[in-house]
């Protein structure tokens, strides 16, 4: 165990699977010089085969991964969320819908890493945090790891699995730290949820970026002695209900806070099923905080604006409690 | 440049494959009008009449180790490739017993136990899907190719243009093979492809560039032989504009936009007489290959094969409700 960045334990987790199973291959734009950073040291330890360079063609490469992947390979793909919208066609028609649509025939071990940079002036095109749009097509696994062991982890699983995976890594976490196993058999399964603090008071489920302030957030109450139960779901399909069905059980009270824009997010999905399966243990209306319904602004005065914050979860736990 | 035949010997045993495939595809498209106007199935179904050199002649010249990739005209490839008929009709009756348990339909049959990747609904969908089975050979250094179908109106896909830039950058073995059946729907590739023709636009991507007779399933096998031969010795992609004609509407069901003025009734008359079964019967019978006898028998059995799979595809029952949540994933999930 040793403390790395939550970039590098991404890069462990890809260069370890490369190294155990030779059909595991890499390929993006830029990713020889790791221009985003993942993917340092790769084309030198695997070299042209395995770590190819595309040209600038959504379309064309992350279709080329589907059907190496129908015929034994196991792809990973690098890409960002904003440009996944220019090869979106093969995302869908294909990589989702392809098992499916065949019967069972098409077995798709397609991993497609999908780096999500927001926050930091990158304006309205390069911003996008997408999974919602992805839960709602089917077909793909929605991962979206919070802290650095659980991007190692879910990184090697999602190479492991038989289907298509989409990890959703958040470009404002990148930069964290935290204790990641070094053992090459360690990884963290799907569909189940980390509860990274145990409360009693409010259940706050925070998704991908939001998971720092969550716990932050929780960290301030905690001396305004509120106890707050803090769980990351780590992956969105599938979604591990019961870990909150249970949570909300105990606390009565539901905050999601979800980095994606507010209507149709990952948390009102989350809301959706506690309102169908948990209404009776609610004492209090649900609270959502998500991005504002907006595009993101360029300048750095309007940018913060819009996503959660501690403090808007602080507000929001606060409003469970009136 | 139109490929000419040449006066190759091309065996027997090719040449009443090719006739065998043709008349499979050419019975089974009948019978699927036939059934579909009483009603016996729901959907769309693009019948590939008038086509059939064009997909036989290419797989003929396959191995079936080889993979191809199709689109929603999706009967013709798979039978041509060997699929089972009575597996491809239960499907399009949307049956327990068709190859993709009555999920996918008419437009979307796939058998990859034989090398079928699957056709798509989606024009030009599947071309960098078969691009990337081409990929998966080159990496694993594996003899085995790709090749794909798709019409004139894909051609004008931004995901037809990169897979063949990606396949020419990369020299993957697969051969872009594009049915030139002159409509997209109703509309005419003259009025929406820029170049001359489609073939041409092969030079911008650096690679062979051959239009054929796509009526003539011997010109057919004999380009496609050559693309393979460049495919599999690592010499990477070409790409095959055959030119052929749709006989009939675009899909069942659309049968009145044939009193629109998309095209003629004397166009329709004058590619009839280029009829490929009959282009290829001549060829067969007047090169002493065969008799006519022989291949009016080949038709016959094609033909009580269509029959039995409709018979198969009738008794199959509808899939259960069970079915419904089956294959989203490799393994159950929950259902949410």
């Amino acid at each position: 165990m040793a403390e790395k960045l939550f970039m590098q334990a991404l890069s462990m987790g890809i260069s370890e699977e490369m190294r155990a199973d030779p059909r595991v291959f890499f390929m993006g734009e830029d990713v020889r010089a790791s221009v985003y950073g993942a993917a340092a040291g790769l084309h030198d330890e695997f070299g042209d085969n395995r770590v190819l360079n595309t040209p600038l063609s959504e379309a064309g490469f992350f279709g080329a991964a589907v059907g190496a992947a129908a015929v034994g390979m196991r792809p990973i793909v690098e890409t960002l969320t904003s440009f996944m919208w220019v090869g979106m066609d093969q995302l869908v028609s294909q990589a989702a819908k392809m098992r499916y649509m065949f019967g069972g025939q098409a077995t798709l071990p397609v991993v497609y890493r999908a780096v999500m940079y927001y926050g930091g002036g990158s304006a309205a095109h390069h911003s996008d945090r997408s999974y919602p749009v992805f839960m709602n097509i089917g077909g793909l696994k929605i991962v979206v790891p919070g802290t650095p062991a659980d991007a190692k982890g879910l990184m090697k699983t999602a190479i492991r699995d038989d289907d298509p995976v989409i990890m959703f890594e958040d470009g404002t976490l990148l930069g964290t730290r935290g204790e990641v196993p070094d053992d090459p058999d360690f990884t963290v399964p799907f569909g189940v949820a980390n509860v990274l603090r145990p409360g009693t008071d409010v259940t706050l489920v925070a998704i991908a970026g939001s998971v720092p302030h969550a716990v932050a957030a929780a960290e301030v109450l905690a001396k305004e002695g509120v106890s707050v139960e803090v769980i990351d779901p780590r992956t969105l399909v599938p979604l591990d209900k019961e870990t909150i069905l249970n949570s909300v059980g105990k606390t009565g009270r539901l905050v999601v806070a979800d980095p994606a824009a507010k209507v149709c997010s990952a948390a009102s999905e989350i809301m959706s099923i506690v309102g169908e399966e948990a209404f009776w243990d609610l004492q209090a209306p649900m609270q959502k905080v998500a991005s504002k319904q907006v595009h993101i602004p360029f300048s750095p005065a309007l940018e913060p604006l819009v996503y959660p914050t501690r403090d808007s979860i602080v507000e929001a736990i606060k409003k469970t409690l009136d | 440049m139109v490929y000419f035949r040449m006066a190759t010997n091309i065996s027997k045993d090719v040449l009443m494959l090719m006739l065998e495939r043709m008349w499979r595809i050419r019975h089974f498209e009948l019978k699927v009008i036939e059934v579909y106007g009483a009603g016996e199935f729901v959907g769309a179904a693009h019948p590939y009449i008038g086509e059939e050199a064009v997909a036989v002649g290419a797989c003929a010249a396959m191995r079936d180790t080889d993979y191809i990739a199709g689109n929603h005209r999706s009967h013709g490839h798979p039978i041509a490739k060997g699929a089972n008929l009575s597996k491809a009709m239960a499907e399009i009756y949307g049956r327990i017993d068709g190859y993709c348990k009555g999920k996918g339909g008419s437009m979307h049959l796939a058998d990859f136990s034989v090398g079928i990747l699957g056709e798509s609904g989606i024009v030009a969908s599947s071309v960098p899907v078969a691009t990337g089975a081409a990929l998966a050979a080159k990496l694993q250094g594996k003899d085995f190719i790709s090749a794909v179908f798709f019409g004139d109106g894909a051609s004008n896909q931004g995901a037809c243009h990169e897979s063949m830039n990606l396949a020419s950058v990369w020299k993957l073995p697969v051969i872009f093979i594009c049915e030139n059946n002159q409509y997209a729907v109703t509309t005419s590739y003259r009025d929406t492809v820029s170049a001359d023709h489609i073939s041409d636009r092969a030079q911008a991507y650096n690679m062979p560039g051959v239009l054929v007779d796509g009526q003539d399933a011997i010109a057919m096998y004999e380009a496609t032989v050559q693309a393979v031969e460049r495919a599999r010795s690592g010499q990477g992609p070409t790409l095959i504009e055959a030119l052929t004609y749709r006989f009939e509407e675009h899909s069942l069901g659309l049968e009145k936009i044939r009193k629109s003025e998309y095209r003629e009734e004397s166009e329709i008359d004058e590619w009839r007489l280029r009829d490929p079964l009959d282009l290829l019967i001549t060829n067969i019978v007047d090169s002493g290959t065969a008799t006519r006898a022989e291949c009016d028998a080949i038709s016959d059995k094609a033909n009580a094969a269509v029959e039995e799979a409709v018979e198969f595809a009738r008794n199959s029952p509808f899939p259960d409700e069970s079915e419904l949540y089956k294959d989203m994933f490799s393994s159950e999930m929950p259902v949410v």
